[in-house]
């Protein structure tokens, strides 16, 4: 396929010959020509339907010049278009007009008013006057579909965008048309709402005022608005967004058309979850993830006291200086939600202030740091463009929805194979070529299975066929196949999955892996060195040798380490082994940087408050390593600072300098000594950014279309960037880049033992839930109502074993206690486990799995009872 | 007068009580000629097709040889069947598969076996309760018989044919709306290119798709051959042809005549057909070929009833239903009517037809009940021509499929031909006739 | 647990065992929901939802794309008078004031004893015996005001009953087995006449 012949056609627009590429639709092929046709049915990211007419053209045929949709013919050789003459315009303003008739125009009370497709379209094309003298269609007005979209069925053009994008897309038709001719209507079921995490975007394709946005409904008028263009850090994998507020008031934010990451489209958590950033300001329960934290606070008394930066500084330095004395008497948590200015702002700090390696930004439920860096990585495009992806992970829709649109596409849309490896409940499962069933501890088995054409381990809960499909997909050197490696399981040692890995990339040397940690600038935390071997600049020193995060709980536990620096504050919220983590908090001096409260603050000694999204400037790196601009929108509420004068501050309570005193200065330095984009970036914000490692062609974005991406005001008015979305490492001559780790430098462990399940027992998959019980969830009002309800998944097998059905309560006997849950039918489940989602709360809004989760143990085996 | 010696090809069995049994079938020929066809190769029996030059009966008038020859080349997956009859006043393949499902089952397999295909769907319009009952007794009753299933009658041939029902919804009808409804979809019809089913149709596989009449020829064909069916008729309109007669006439019905040797007046007028106008009132207009047709004035009543010679007058013979409209009748209101049912019929894709067939049909009725303005008048002509673009016949459209510049017919019709009554409509603020 | 009585159910899967994809056999499907139901319930939904491998909002949109299926309980008996051209031309309107005045209810209600809905109807392709009535979409070829009234008296005596069934457009509709034709060996025999041809045209 490499050398295919480039050919191109001719074709001749308005008298002008212009090349095209075969089979190119005729509207994109006439745009870049420069000559635009009216439509609002089509969209670039979707498959042309051709049904609104608004993009009728001449075009010369066997019967003479006929009108012709441009959005769906393809171009050929010879075609000769007329898009401006009398006839086309005729029809054109007959379409508009047609929409027109039962069009309410109540564009004055209309949120869409002033960013609207079809007013702008009238104002261009339609006629000024209308003949239409009927009395309108009438519908009530306006139904909420969903928990998060309202529709006002007389506002709609009947483009089918959304039902499109629902069915298309989302893979999720929950809203379709009903009906027929002019009654014709957008609905969802009536037992079942819109509740598709993808909602937001039909809202966004909605080229009129039909589909609106509940937390956005009447809160701003476009031009009121301004907006930056920005990352999306809700989750790791980096969408392009543009925010939006009006005054210093987050208002809105929308999806960019990046075309290596996100193609225009959000998640609803990344869109709708900045209502937490300026979230309940009024709260001040320092203990509730829905406050900001705006003020410097230490204990005194027994209770967090607001205090001046100065006297937090000192406390927390203090603190610091007393445990740092002894080894390992200090360490560090967290980092995830950092910048990369930030996080390399604080591993300065960390290892060059106090001296310590106890550094992990993850909280045990990645992978190991080592391995991720030593794994060839690919990139979003290169795995949803290879033929054979192999999914590793968890549901992707629930962790990494726009990687899981991604590759639904690639399914779906072009056909390409995916093996799924099936931990449990997935979206991918419809679409995926192979799904391979897989309980609790028997990854490395099913990759046994996989690298091996010996006979199949016992046991597994698939047969030969499927594995002989797999294995001839991936082929003798997995040359184009792209492994998705997370963490599918947290009730599962990491060294399960980890061995796995290994033993594929070793089998597999052509290979490459996406990874799918989940929490937002995760890759860059690591990348700027918090994790006890690794070093700025996705650097590795094979000699240091530091504690993570479950061994620091370990050592604060018994006494060892007095200390511990908090990068964020939802520690509790996030680690494996809560019961162990409260004991370790307890035991130590606590010192937290943070900007939202938490759980977690009932143990600080010192709070320092930060910055979050939204407010402060910087890079993050996504899960294929793409270094991007954060933009700051709005200004941090009361006192609280960006990560980068934090941590440079405190280094000078400590009478040092980290040689920071800005954000532009961090990215700098990080560029200039490592060679990480970081400034590159930095520099040009509204880019597609650079992919660490990767040389290559720049590529220009596409110029914006206000049809396609409605509310987003297009490159000239608001200077978003046209240029290139590039994916070039920066050109940092002067800069020696650092040693990255390589599968020889992953630390081969003991080997997991995997103690097999007793025939009485279930083995727990605890899963990950998109609508988890985080602090965005918590502190965003939009989105708190819907959080998960706590269930245990089960296959009908084990449900009639165990002579319940779906709702019914049980109690679920763990390795530290009981819980009280429902369980629900889903046959996804593999036999003999069940599925809980992390972060279960039970009926008493208690952490349902806490009785169960045990970090120390290989698997979890729970004993289902009823009462 | 009209010529009525040619044979009844598809309605030969019409005089008997039980001309739906398997009984009755055998008795009079049937399965005679699916016999004979699987003794021809399947190509020699796709010839006799073309050489009959069969048209296609339901509206479009495609040679159904020549649809079948252009898919030679890739093998036919599908065989589907329009039994979905819902043009107004057209009601041939209701007659024919209530009182002769054997027959159209019968054509079926010949044509499954021309085509090669094992698999056949007929699509009947969801109303036909009763027509739905007889097709599946009688696909049942092949199955029985050896007609249908594995090994056809001993050959090396086998089909399933299986029988779909409709819901309701006229626009099923267009070839590529009725597979989307067979794909359990709605039924919106796709839109061109490919031009054809034929291309990418069920399941986007090659299709054909043909008319319950347009079968129900096939064994006579194959039983005395294409060149005896072509010798029928005239000029490109070989063979007899169903006509829906209704409207203002005293024998309202289904009457197979031999096409082109008759004109609409023989139909109408002849005492062994129509019978003549109700009341011997003078005809007004007629429809010549379902309400998608432009009408005709009595002036062209001596048109012969051949595709070509209508279609010179910027008409066609579409459906094969004639709609006779007397001087009692108010064209204003025949026109609302049809667009009614247009604007009811819309699927709803397209924003000209859409948004189009209500708006002219509101203003129709205002004109009608009360309420019309003089410039309603060229208001709808304008409509009617954002439309379909030219008001010429065949259509330019702006919209998927034919129903659009279907929709334009009856009003830009009764415009043209009685512009007065509708500035009588206005003047008098209402209809005349009360 | 189906909500699907088991008879019904059984003629569902066979039905949808009859198509190359299960989502063909929607429109089957929703005429045997209404059936059971004699409208389509949000269960009757789910159900078909189910089994056509689609979303209940998907089935219910599809299912009011067409008019014979209703999402509101209607009459035993849905009465429908055809006003289209044929009909018009023959009184259908009148028919159709007088089929509302005999019921007792507007066009597009139920009366109120729940046994009638009226309907004004598309050409139902009876144009020869106009003004054109079905009941639950049977012919009943009454075409003056004295037959209609004495159809709907024998509708309400039950004499009816054999004739015009209550709701259930393929309750008598019985396939009498599945699919016959050796799809496999037709596949295997087309795969190769396909390569050979092309062997042939490369030739
Ligand atoms: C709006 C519309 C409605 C149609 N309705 C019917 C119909 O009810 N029955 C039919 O056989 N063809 C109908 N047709 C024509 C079909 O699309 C198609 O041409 C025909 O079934 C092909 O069969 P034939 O070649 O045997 O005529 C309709 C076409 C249009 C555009
Ligand atoms: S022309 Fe009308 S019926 Fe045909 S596809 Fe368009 S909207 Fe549907
Ligand atoms: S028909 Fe082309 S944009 Fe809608």
């Amino acid at each position: 396929m490499a050398d295919v012949i480039r050919t191109t056609v001719t074709i001749t627009v308005n008298g002008r010959a212009v090349e095209a590429q075969p089979g190119e639709l005729l509207i994109e092929a006439a745009e870049r020509a420069g000559t635009y046709v009216p439509r609002f049915c089509y969209h670039p990211r979707m498959e042309p339907v051709g049904v609104c007419r608004m993009c009728l053209v001449e075009v010369d045929g066997p019967r003479g010049a006929t009108l012709q949709p441009a959005c769906y013919l393809k171009v050929n050789d010879g075609m000769n278009v007329v898009t401006d003459s009398e006839k086309v315009k005729k029809a054109q303003d007959g379409v508009i007009e047609f929409l027109l008739a039962n069009h309410p125009l109540d564009c004055p009370v209309c949120d869409k008013g002033g960013e609207c497709p079809l007013q702008d379209q009238t104002l261009a094309h339609g006629s000024g006057e209308t003949r239409f003298v009927e009395e309108k269609r009438h519908f009530v007005k306006p139904v909420e579909i969903g928990e998060l979209v309202l529709l006002d069925r007389e506002r709609c053009i009947q483009c089918a965008r959304c039902t499109r994008f629902a069915s298309e897309v989302a893979g999720d038709p929950q809203i379709a048309f009903a009906g027929r001719g002019d009654l014709i209507e957008v609905a969802p079921s009536p037992t079942q709402p819109f509740d598709s995490v993808f909602s937001g975007n039909t809202v966004q394709i909605c080229p009129v005022g039909a589909l609106t946005a509940k937390p956005y409904r009447f809160s701003a008028r476009p031009w009121d608005l301004e907006q930056v263009e920005s990352t999306c850090t809700t989750c790791s994998v980096g969408c392009r967004i543009v925010v939006q507020s009006s005054g210093n008031r987050l208002t809105r934010v929308l999806g960019v058309d990046s075309d290596p990451v996100n193609h225009g489209w959000l998640c609803d958590k990344g869109r709708f979850t900045l209502d937490s950033v300026d979230g309940n300001e009024d709260t001040s329960d320092p203990f509730s993830a829905a406050t900001r934290i705006t003020e410097p606070m230490v204990r005194r008394d027994g209770r967090l006291t607001k205090v001046s930066w100065g006297e937090a500084l000192g406390e927390a330095a203090r603190i610091l200086r007393e445990a740092a004395n002894e080894p390992h008497g200090v360490g560090a948590i967290g980092g995830a939600a950092l910048t990369n200015e930030g996080a390399f702002a604080w591993e300065r700090f960390l290892r060059g202030v106090l001296g310590t390696e106890d550094i992990d930004a993850q909280y045990g439920d990645g992978l190991d740091a080592v391995l991720i860096q030593s794994l060839p990585r690919a990139t979003i495009d290169e795995a949803a463009t290879a033929p054979v992806v192999v999914t590793l992970t968890g549901d992707l829709r629930e962790e990494l929805p726009i990687l899981f649109l991604r590759l639904r596409e690639s399914a779906v849309r072009y056909r390409r194979s995916i093996i799924e490896l099936a931990f449990g409940r997935s979206s991918l499962r419809s679409v995926a070529r192979v799904s391979l069933p897989v309980r609790p501890g028997e990854a490395n088995l099913v990759a046994q299975a996989l690298t091996h054409d010996g006979p199949l381990p016992l046991g597994l809960a698939f047969g030969e066929g499927e594995i002989g499909e797999a294995r001839r997909l991936i082929g003798e050197s997995g040359e184009g196949v792209v492994f998705v490696v997370g963490r599918p399981n947290m009730a599962e040692s990491a060294a399960v999955l980890e061995t796995a890995l290994r033993r594929l990339a070793e089998r597999f040397p052509l290979a490459k892996f996406l990874p799918a940690l989940r929490r937002s600038n995760v890759v860059g935390a690591l990348d700027m060195g918090l994790s006890p071997r690794l070093r700025p600049g996705r650097g590795f020193e094979p000699l240091a040798s530091g504690r993570d995060t479950r061994e620091q709980i370990e050592a604060m536990r018994s006494g060892e380490q007095r200390a511990v620096l908090l990068l964020g504050g939802c520690l509790l919220g996030n680690v494996l082994d809560v019961f162990s983590a409260r004991e370790a908090l307890a035991s130590a001096n606590v010192v937290v940087v943070t900007g939202h409260g938490g759980a977690t603050l009932e143990f600080a000694n010192v709070v320092l408050p930060a910055a979050v999204q939204h407010e402060r400037l910087g890079t993050v790196t996504n899960i294929e390593g793409r270094v991007t601009c954060v933009t700051p929108k709005i200004v941090a509420p009361g006192s609280a600072w960006p990560d980068v004068a934090i941590a440079a501050e405190l280094a000078r309570e400590f009478g040092q300098s980290l040689g920071l005193s800005s954000v532009e200065q961090a990215a700098r330095t990080i560029q200039e000594s490592t060679g990480y984009p970081t400034l590159s970036a930095l520099a040009d914000a509204s880019s597609d950014g650079y992919v660490v490692g990767h040389r290559g062609e720049p590529a220009l974005r596409r110029a914006l279309d206000p049809m396609a991406f409605p509310g987003i005001r297009s490159t000239e008015t608001a200077g978003l960037g046209a240029r290139a979305g590039a994916t070039t490492l920066a050109d940092a001559t002067s800069s020696v880049a650092p040693r990255s780790a390589t599968m020889a430098d992953v630390r081969v462990g003991t080997g997991v033992d995997v103690p097999l399940a007793d025939a009485y027992s279930l083995l727990v998959n605890v899963s990950r839930r998109l609508y988890d019980d985080g602090i965005a969830m918590q502190g965003s009002p939009a989105l708190s109502n819907l959080r998960a309800v706590t269930t245990l998944y089960l296959n009908h097998f084990d449900l009639d074993r165990l002579g319940v059905t779906t709702g019914d309560v049980v109690n679920m006997n763990g390795p530290r206690g009981v819980a009280r849950m429902p369980v629900a039918l889903d046959n996804a489940v593999p036999r003999g486990t069940t599925e809980v989602a992390f972060g279960s709360r039970d009926a008493s809004g208690v952490d349902a799995l806490r009785p169960i989760l045990d970090a120390s143990k290989a698997t979890i085996q729970v004993r289902l009872e009823t009462q | 007068m009209a010529t009525l010696s040619a044979p009844r090809i598809v309605s030969s069995r019409s005089e008997f009580a039980d001309s739906h049994t398997l009984a009755r079938y055998l008795s009079t020929g049937g399965y005679v000629a699916l016999r004979k066809a699987l003794t021809m190769f399947p190509e020699d029996v796709a010839t006799e097709v073309d050489e009959a030059s069969l048209l296609g009966r339901g509206g479009a008038g495609f040679p159904a040889g020549r649809k079948w020859s252009m898919l030679r080349k890739s093998p036919v997956s599908y065989l589907v069947v329009n039994g979905d009859e819902s043009e107004p006043a057209t009601f041939k393949d209701h007659y024919l598969v209530e009182r002769d499902p054997h027959q159209l089952v019968e054509g079926i397999i010949i044509a499954a076996y021309a085509l090669q295909v094992t698999q056949a769907f007929v699509f009947l319009r969801g109303e036909f309760a009763l027509g739905l009952e007889r097709v599946q007794q009688a696909v049942n009753d092949a199955y029985e018989h050896g007609a249908l299933g594995s090994r056809i009658f001993g050959s090396e041939f086998s089909l399933d044919v299986v029988v779909h029902p409709g819901a309701g919804a006229y626009i099923c009808g267009e070839e590529t709306a009725l597979i989307e409804a067979l794909e359990g979809k709605r039924g919106f019809p796709r839109i061109k290119p490919p031009f054809f089913p034929a291309v990418t149709g069920l399941y986007g596989e090659p299709t054909v798709v043909n008319n319950v009449e347009t079968m129900s020829n096939l064994p006579w064909i194959v039983e005395h051959g294409g060149a005896a069916f072509a010798a029928l008729g005239g000029g490109r309109s070989t063979g007899t042809r169903l006509f829906a007669l209704a409207g203002r006439v005293r024998n309202p019905g289904v009457y197979e005549i031999e096409m082109v040797k008759n004109t609409f007046r023989d139909l109408i007028y002849d005492l062994q057909l129509g019978g003549g106008v109700i009341d011997d009132r003078a005809i007004k207009a007629i429809i010549p070929g379902g309400v998608s047709a432009p009408w005709f004035g009595p002036d062209l009543l001596d048109l012969p009833l051949g595709q070509d010679e209508v279609a010179e007058k910027g008409s066609m013979l579409g459906s094969g239903s004639i709609v006779v409209l007397d001087d009692t009748t108010c064209v204003v209101r025949a026109a609302w009517r049809i667009t009614k049912f247009f604007s009811r019929e819309s699927c709803g894709q397209c924003t000209p037809c859409r948004e189009g067939s209500g708006w002219i049909e509101r203003v129709m009725y205002r004109l009608e009940h009360g309420g019309g303005r003089m410039e309603d008048i060229d208001l709808l002509l304008d409509l009617c021509d954002n439309i379909a673009p030219g008001l010429t016949w065949p259509p330019q459209q702006t919209t998927i499929c034919v129903l659009g510049p279907s929709i334009p017919s009856s009003v830009h019709s009764a415009i043209q031909m009685f512009r007065d009554d509708f500035v009588a409509h206005v003047r008098r603020g209402g209809c005349p006739h009360g | 647990m189906s909500h699907f009585r088991v008879e019904i159910r059984q003629r569902a899967e066979e039905l949808v065992a009859l198509y190359p994809r299960a989502r063909s056999a929607m429109l089957p499907l929703l005429h045997l929901a209404q059936e059971q139901d004699g409208y389509l319930s949000d269960e009757g939904i789910a159900e078909v939802a189910e089994m056509t491998g689609t979303t209940p909002a998907d089935v219910r949109g599809t299912a009011l794309f067409y008019d014979m299926f209703y999402l509101e309980p209607v009459g035993k008996y849905v009465v429908g008078v055809c006003t289209n051209i044929a009909c018009l031309l023959a009184g259908g309107e009148e028919m159709l004031e007088h089929a509302s005045a005999t019921l007792g209810c507007a066009v597009g209600a139920t009366s109120s004893d729940g046994l009638f809905t009226l309907e004004e109807s598309e050409c139902l392709a009876d144009c020869n015996i106009a003004p054109c009535v079905q009941v639950n979409h049977r012919y009943v070829r009454t075409t003056t005001p004295e037959a209609f009234d004495s159809l709907v008296a024998d509708l309400r005596a039950g004499r009816l009953d054999h004739d015009v069934p209550s709701h259930g457009t393929l309750i008598r509709v019985r396939r009498s087995g599945g699919l016959h034709a050796p799809r496999a060996e037709v596949a295997a025999q087309r795969a190769s006449a396909r390569e050979a041809r092309a062997t042939r045209e490369t030739k």
